[in-house]
């Protein structure tokens, strides 16, 4: 009985369907993205790769690309570094109120993304800086920084603080054990938040829409522009890339953390 | 105080300094800015009248149009999250209890966190579209000549928001599954309760804070959408966000978009601060984290 019975039946179809439901549409992106046919929807006529071909000729796409690889770059170099400090604050050192610090720091998450994009926009019109790259990347660092801070502060309370007062005690300086004791146990930690920010940058468009300036687009907004017309064989492949390089990303993150663990456990 | 104990109580706001200046200067400070910017007036020649002008707010608060967009909003935020919940809570269940890959089934569920949410949406066109993937079926099966329109409605947006919230939704409610002590339920049924029944009474009950905090970021992140109504919806199925969108974008209404926004941040504030209150933001950080 038990997990047999007719219940847990219920329970495992009901998820298996979840499951499905989940992954169903995003397969279809990806086997439709394969299609021979010309207006990229069924029947599948053929096997073929020519819209990757023309995805790699689109200049527009190309473009998009470079512009969401470099800001989503910036933004996990600047939202880790921030968040990476603060973390370290919050989980090192009693912090008078630390609590309230952290909702503080994750209300960028808790504020609507269409609010947050407002403010942002108004307030730094108001300053003198316009829809720019710049606007950009600001909106990005402030809805990514409460992720990074969420990410590494859960993965820094598992380090033993004893191991760098063990150092200390044998003499190294405070900066010292920073960076032979603590930068490399937190490695793993600061590589996560980065990764995080990166690919919640990358897949960005709520925000972006707001803050980007007319001509510029990110890979996201470009999709979006081109659903405009219709859905074409270009939009899927794009998808298909896409997926591949957000979700493939953080696998081979994952796998390369596992294997310098490995390395320093051994 | 010696001047160690005086550094080491300042270390760690050199540490936060940082992080803690760009929320204030990038969220805070601009939050209070658009409450000043909403009380201008925008001039038909594009200049901003600065003042304490109630236009925006009347024109916000009163103007039938924005209510009933605001009301829809909630509508189609409350039938998501409760479709969530539905779907959600067996699949949940299923991972925390399955003894088999429980990682693999988590990670799994994690998955569609990574993959673009623009792509998401859209991949729907691919099942739903005139020629998509059930049109297609029944056509070639010959159940249908014509292909239905099946795209382009407020079901569609639900769908859509569903398909997008759905894993935050499981996440949480997981995350306090596996907070129960399975000896609870064991302790009911060797009491003489039916398995349903040690459910009903002990785990269900139990997992509440989670099924909440999934509820509200269900709620609060479908409602604040603007993308999956315009990629989903027809011209008539617009949400509060869409019209601060063509506030600020469009028509160029920055004070007027800024009454938007902040009537969307208070009805959304206020679900945030009535949660905050009974259940605090500790469930919401463990399955966000």
């Amino acid at each position: 009985m038990g997990r047999f019975s007719l219940g847990w039946a219920a329970v495992s179809t009901w998820a298996v369907l979840v499951y499905v439901f989940m992954f169903l549409p995003v397969a279809v992106v990806v086997l439709l993205s394969f299609n021979a046919s010309q207006f990229g929807a069924f029947p599948m006529t053929g096997f073929s790769f020519r819209w990757f071909v023309e995805l790699a000729e689109n200049e527009a796409i190309l473009r998009a690309f470079r512009t969401s690889i470099v800001l989503g770059l910036l933004t996990a170099v600047i939202s880790t570094t921030l968040g990476v400090l603060a973390s370290l604050a919050l989980v090192r050192y009693r912090v008078p109120g630390a609590n309230t610090i952290s909702t503080f720091l994750i209300a960028p998450i808790l504020v609507p993304e269409v609010v947050l994009a407002v403010a942002l926009l108004l307030f730094l019109n108001f300053l003198g800086l316009h829809k720019s790259f710049a606007l950009l990347l600001f909106g990005h660092v402030i809805f990514t920084l409460p992720f990074v801070v969420l990410v590494v502060q859960a993965r820094l309370i598992a380090i033993k603080p004893e191991l760098e007062e063990a150092a200390q005690s044998l003499g190294a300086s405070p900066i010292q054990t920073f960076f032979a004791v603590t930068l490399p146990l937190m490695a793993p930690a600061v590589a996560a938040g980065a990764l995080f920010a990166f690919t919640i940058s990358f897949d960005d468009i709520t925000g972006t829409l707001f803050w980007k300036p007319g001509g510029v687009e990110t890979v996201p907004t470009q999709i979006f522009a081109m659903l405009r017309n219709s859905i074409s064989p270009e939009i899927n492949a794009l998808g298909t890339v896409m997926i591949v390089m957000t979700v493939g990303l953080p696998l081979i993150g994952a796998a390369v953390a596992r294997r310098l663990a490995a390395r320093s456990g051994g | 105080m010696s001047s160690v104990e005086a550094r080491e109580a300042r270390q760690p706001w050199i540490l936060l300094s940082p992080a803690l200046t760009a929320v204030g200067l990038l969220l805070f400070v601009p939050l209070i800015f658009i409450v000043v910017y909403s009380f201008w007036l925008r001039t038909a020649t594009g200049a901003d009248v600065a003042g304490f002008h109630l236009d925006n707010w009347a024109e916000a608060l009163t103007d039938a149009f924005y209510r009933d967009i605001l009301i829809s909003t909630l509508r189609i935020a409350a039938i998501t999250t409760v479709v969530c919940a539905l779907a959600g809570y067996p699949a949940a269940y299923f991972i925390a209890r399955s003894r088999g890959n429980k990682m693999i089934l988590l990670l799994l569920l994690m998955l569609p966190f990574w993959i673009s949410y623009i792509i998401r949406t859209m991949s729907w066109i691919n099942i739903l579209g005139v020629s998509g993937a059930i049109n297609s079926a029944l056509m070639a099966l010959g159940v249908i000549s014509e292909p239905i329109n099946m795209l382009y409605n407020e079901t569609t947006v639900i769908l859509g928001l569903v398909h997008f919230l759905l894993p935050f939704m499981i996440l949480n409610i997981y995350v306090s599954l596996e907070g129960i002590d399975t000896n609870l339920e064991d302790a009911a049924t060797s009491l003489g309760a039916t398995r349903w029944q040690s459910f009903l009474e002990v785990t269900l009950p139990l997992s509440l804070p989670g099924l909440a905090a999934g509820g509200l970021l269900c709620f609060v992140l479908g409602a604040g959408t603007y993308i999956t109504p315009l990629v989903l919806g027809g011209p008539t199925d617009a949400m509060f966000a869409n019209l601060v969108f063509e506030a600020i974008i469009t028509q160029l209404n920055w004070p007027l978009g800024s009454a938007l926004s902040l009537m969307l941040l208070a009805v959304l504030g206020l679900l945030v601060a009535i949660y905050n209150r009974y259940l605090g933001m500790a469930q919401l950080m463990k399955g966000l984290g």
